[in-house]
């Protein structure tokens, strides 16, 4: 069973001038609105709170300066695909174990769940490249 | 206690994000075990309507493949008619007949949101209080079983999912009456398990599983599928058996919601052994 969450991608893109309080609260509040259309009482809002306060530890680690500056959004266009797919897959993984874990509420199916998380997050991070690569113009960065 | 302000206003992103987290589990823990999975009804008023416009443009989609079915259940029903009896006996009367007593009323419904790709599944119907629908009823659709009512507002109402975690189904297999219970386990929307049928009971493949007649959820003898595998593993007392269900979680639209008028009697009678 492979359900993919692509409303991460929202968390993912958001730009990196965003103050971490602001992260906090727009990752939360996006949980709740899946919560509220899923019926899934608390469990996007658990698992996309985490990934919205680690986004800002891997941003804060990994953005330069002139990124910062430069008000970009993290995408392949901005940054590159490597450091992208890095960046996406490790919070989308997160994000889908802490889900699916809380979804099965135990670890009694432990590696079945391990692999239907991982299976996820790559269909996930598939989508969201191939979107990325359909969708954003690329920019040539400094002439 | 200025340390402790300066601490606090240095690491405010992280209390935040605490706090925020530990909002969620408490969330998680009160409603999200199965009994209290009332949350839904907070939000079904707001998410219901939307489902339903989307409900209603699919609908109009698969309207010749409803039509399809509802026709087979018609020609169904007519062949049940008693104008479809032929009448043996010279004299009808018309008696107030105290030997059948109406036990099982069926309110049909139709399905406005689903979904078969989770672990836990749920679907919820467009009847609701209004219509007489209360928790733990019975839902069937004209193939097979579907679920059980889990909670329900004034027009709607969510339905645990065969395919759930949490949901367990008497059944019994019809050939020799051995009973065990019916359980998904996660990875295929057609195939559930049968538990607890014992070694000494011969089973086969293609053998029919119904209901069984100790629930009071579902009429006796409603069909679930049919035996897909099974095999007895060295050192088991237990068969592990794989049923094929007929019901197609995938496509399912109208199905009853079912009404056990002498449950509240058998209920009233058995929780007086438990005090």
């Amino acid at each position: 069973m492979i359900n993919p969450y692509i409303y991460v991608a929202f968390i993912l893109s958001l730009p990196v001038t965003v103050k971490p309080w602001q992260m906090v609260i727009i990752s939360f509040i996006t949980g709740m609105l899946m919560d509220a259309f899923s019926s899934t009482p608390g469990l996007h809002m658990a698992a996309t709170t985490l990934m919205g306060y680690l986004r800002i530890h891997y941003i804060r680690a990994t953005t330069t300066k002139e990124d910062l500056e430069g008000r970009i959004i993290p995408s392949i266009s901005q940054k590159g695909i490597v450091w992208f797919t890095v960046y996406a897959f490790s919070l989308i993984f997160t994000h889908h174990l802490v889900l699916f874990f809380l979804e099965i509420y135990g670890f009694s199916e432990f590696f079945s769940t391990l692999i239907r998380a991982l299976v996820s997050a790559l269909i996930t991070l598939l989508l969201i490249i191939t979107g990325q690569l359909l969708f954003y113009r690329s920019k040539v960065r400094n002439g | 206690m200025r340390n402790l302000i300066f601490f606090i206003s240095k690491y405010y992103v992280f209390f935040m994000f605490f706090g925020l987290e530990i909002f969620s589990f408490i969330i998680i823990y009160r409603f999200n075990r199965y009994q209290k999975a009332s949350f839904v009804n907070y939000t079904t008023g707001v998410t219901s309507s939307f489902y339903s416009a989307v409900s209603n443009t699919q609908q109009y989609f698969s309207l010749r493949r409803i039509n399809d079915s509802l026709q087979i259940e018609n020609a169904k029903l007519r062949s049940q008619l008693f104008s479809s009896y032929y009448q043996n006996g010279l004299s009808v009367k018309n008696i107030n007949d105290t030997l059948y007593k109406q036990q099982y009323e069926y309110v049909a419904a139709t399905v406005v949101n689903n979904s078969v790709t989770k672990r836990n599944n749920y679907l919820t119907l467009n009847r609701g209080s209004l219509h007489g629908i209360e928790p733990q009823m019975g839902v069937i659709s004209e193939s097979g079983i579907v679920g059980i009512v889990l909670s329900v507002s004034p027009r709607y109402c969510t339905v645990l999912s065969l395919l759930n975690n949490n949901c367990k189904i008497s059944a019994k297999v019809k050939k020799n009456g051995a009973f065990g219970s019916l359980v998904w386990d996660g990875e295929n929307p057609r195939i559930a398990r049968l538990l607890d049928v014992n070694k000494h009971v011969p089973v086969a493949s293609n053998d029919l599983i119904i209901t069984s007649n100790y629930s009071t959820i579902f009429p006796e003898g409603i069909p679930i599928g049919k035996i897909y595998t099974h095999t007895l593993d060295a050192g088991d007392n237990f068969h592990t058996i794989k049923v094929e269900l007929f019901t197609d979680f995938s496509t399912v639209s109208t199905v009853y919601v079912i009404r056990n008028l002498l449950k509240p009697e058998q209920q009233t009678l058995e929780s007086t052994l438990k005090n």
